[in-house]
């Protein structure tokens, strides 16, 4: 489902004087559908570089970014945009979102996107926020004036809300709490069980064994002369 | 969305092909070519003189260009240059299916004509008679941009400025055009009446599935309503691709520096 062959990736700085940084080489990854892989590595090594890779938010220098059919590394715009749509979701560590727009709305966002009726979308959005308890009352209301758990919990919603055949997790485990860490795991388990191919950071070991099948090192990636 | 429009979306909505427009011996913009999908929103961002609004004032028709073409995949012949159509035929275009929205809201509005008859002023230009029907859609587009439909009969005048601006949108949006070019939509408007008018353009792309070509310099507004960016300095395009990409991995030292300069709230 997602094959990563031969990819480098680098920052050049032109305002300062052009500087290169390579930051990535060499990368091959194999995903399948149904597995979930956990990325390792020291805090700086690329986790999030080669997560943000995938999802086409970086630039790839060289190589092969498959998802899918589609290799993002080549891709027009409105290719990625139905991409992301269709096929690939992304959970962050952060939620972005506009101001004034209502927690469900939020969370039901990518499953009117796809198409899916209003009522339906609305549901689906509803008992997710309800098994990540997040409190009835506050749905109503923009996730911008939610405590940070809750905008995280009300992100991982919105990541799951759509069944996406392929997934990308930052820390989607992060600051939760164990009630709440264990309804992740479980949606992440329903995720694989369905078909999902996974690519996930978790710096908690126990959620990390829990769910990964393997792992795969980042810091193999790095460039092995510094520039 | 979804679905029915993956069969359409095919044929781009807007080519835009090597815009070209000089202000005698300086460049306005040059060389500009893209395509603009159905349902794809664009923005355009770069400094004051970068020839963005120039640009957006000659694809819509406004100024004409010196070489290039702007076609647009019309309703009954196809797609047609829209440069070398006959004026009667843009001014029908920019009545119907293109709608323009000014960064000053008193540039796209009447202003000594009532809320209710600066929107049924599009509809009649149209072919709308019935003035109950008129009134009716009025006060419906009224209530969608947020304002009450009891100020349906007072002057723009005495609006706010953010209520004139949602006013503009409802008068530009009441005949379901199908593409918007925006100038600056929410450029001297308070925070807070932005993120309320963010949210309304927002809801109004999904629901009518309406393409938009967004010029502005507040690169968070692109990130919120923009699935494309194009970053232009000194009348070129330097960097052009999926907004996020653009703005978190920007390939361009200009685009670097202008990412860079943003304050962070």
């Amino acid at each position: 489902m997602i094959e990563l062959e031969n990819v480098s990736k680098s920052f050049t700085l032109h305002n300062q004087g052009s500087a290169v940084i390579p930051v990535m080489e060499r990368v091959n990854l194999t995903v399948a559908p149904g597995e979930c892989v956990g990325l390792v590595g020291a805090s700086g090594a690329g986790k999030s570089t080669l997560m943000r890779l995938i999802y086409g938010n970086y630039l790839a220098a060289s190589g092969r970014v498959m998802v899918g059919d589609l290799d993002v590394a080549q891709a027009a715009p409105r290719q990625i945009i139905a991409l992301r749509r269709d096929t690939l979701g992304y959970v962050s560590q952060f939620l972005r979102v506009v101001p004034r727009v209502a927690a469900l709305d939020v969370v039901a966002e990518p499953l009117l996107a796809v198409g899916t009726p209003q009522a339906a979308a609305r549901d689906k959005a509803a008992s997710l926020l309800a098994e990540l308890n997040i409190p009835e009352r506050l749905w109503s209301l923009s996730p911008t004036t939610f405590s940070g758990g809750e905008q995280q919990r009300v992100n991982i919603a919105r990541g799951f809300a759509y069944d996406y055949p392929a997934l990308l997790l930052d820390e989607p485990t992060a600051s939760l709490d164990a009630k709440n860490r264990a309804t992740v795991l479980r949606l992440i388990e329903g995720a694989k069980s369905r078909g999902a191919a996974i690519i996930g950071i978790f710096h908690d070991e126990a959620t990390r064994d829990q769910v990964c099948d393997r792992f795969v090192d980042v810091s193999a990636f790095s460039p092995q002369v510094a520039a | 969305m979804g679905a029915e429009v993956k069969e359409q979306d095919m044929t781009p909505l807007l080519q835009v092909k090597a815009l070209t427009k000089m202000y005698g011996p300086r460049i306005g913009c040059k060389d500009v070519s893209f395509d603009l999908y159905p349902g794809e929103v664009m923005g355009i961002v770069g400094e004051s003189g970068s020839g963005k609004s120039t640009l957006l004032n000659a694809m819509a028709g406004h100024h004409a260009p010196d070489c290039g073409e702007v076609v647009f995949d019309t309703r009954a012949d196809g797609p047609v240059d829209t440069c070398t159509m006959s004026e009667p035929a843009r001014r029908m275009l920019g009545r119907t299916d293109w709608a323009f929205v000014h960064q000053h809201a008193r540039d796209g509005l009447r202003m000594s004509v009532s809320a209710g008859g600066n929107i049924g002023e599009r509809l009649m230009a149209v072919g709308g008679r019935h003035y109950g029907e008129i009134r009716e859609q009025a006060a419906d587009w009224l209530g969608r941009v947020e304002i009450s439909d009891s100020r349906i009969d007072d002057r723009p005048s005495d609006f706010s400025g953010g209520m004139q601006q949602r006013l503009q949108i409802a008068r530009n949006l009441v005949t379901g055009p199908r593409l918007v070019f925006m100038d600056e939509p929410t450029g001297g408007l308070d925070v807070s009446v932005q993120a309320r008018l963010l949210d309304l353009l927002r809801s109004l792309v999904r629901e009518m599935g309406l393409s938009a070509i967004i010029v502005t310099h507040d690169l968070a507004v692109v990130r919120l309503l923009a699935d494309r960016l194009m970053v232009m300095k000194d009348g070129h395009v330097v960097e052009s691709g999926l907004t996020d990409q653009v703005l978190d991995d920007p390939q361009h030292a200009y685009t670097q520096l202008l990412v860079s300069s943003v304050l962070q709230v």
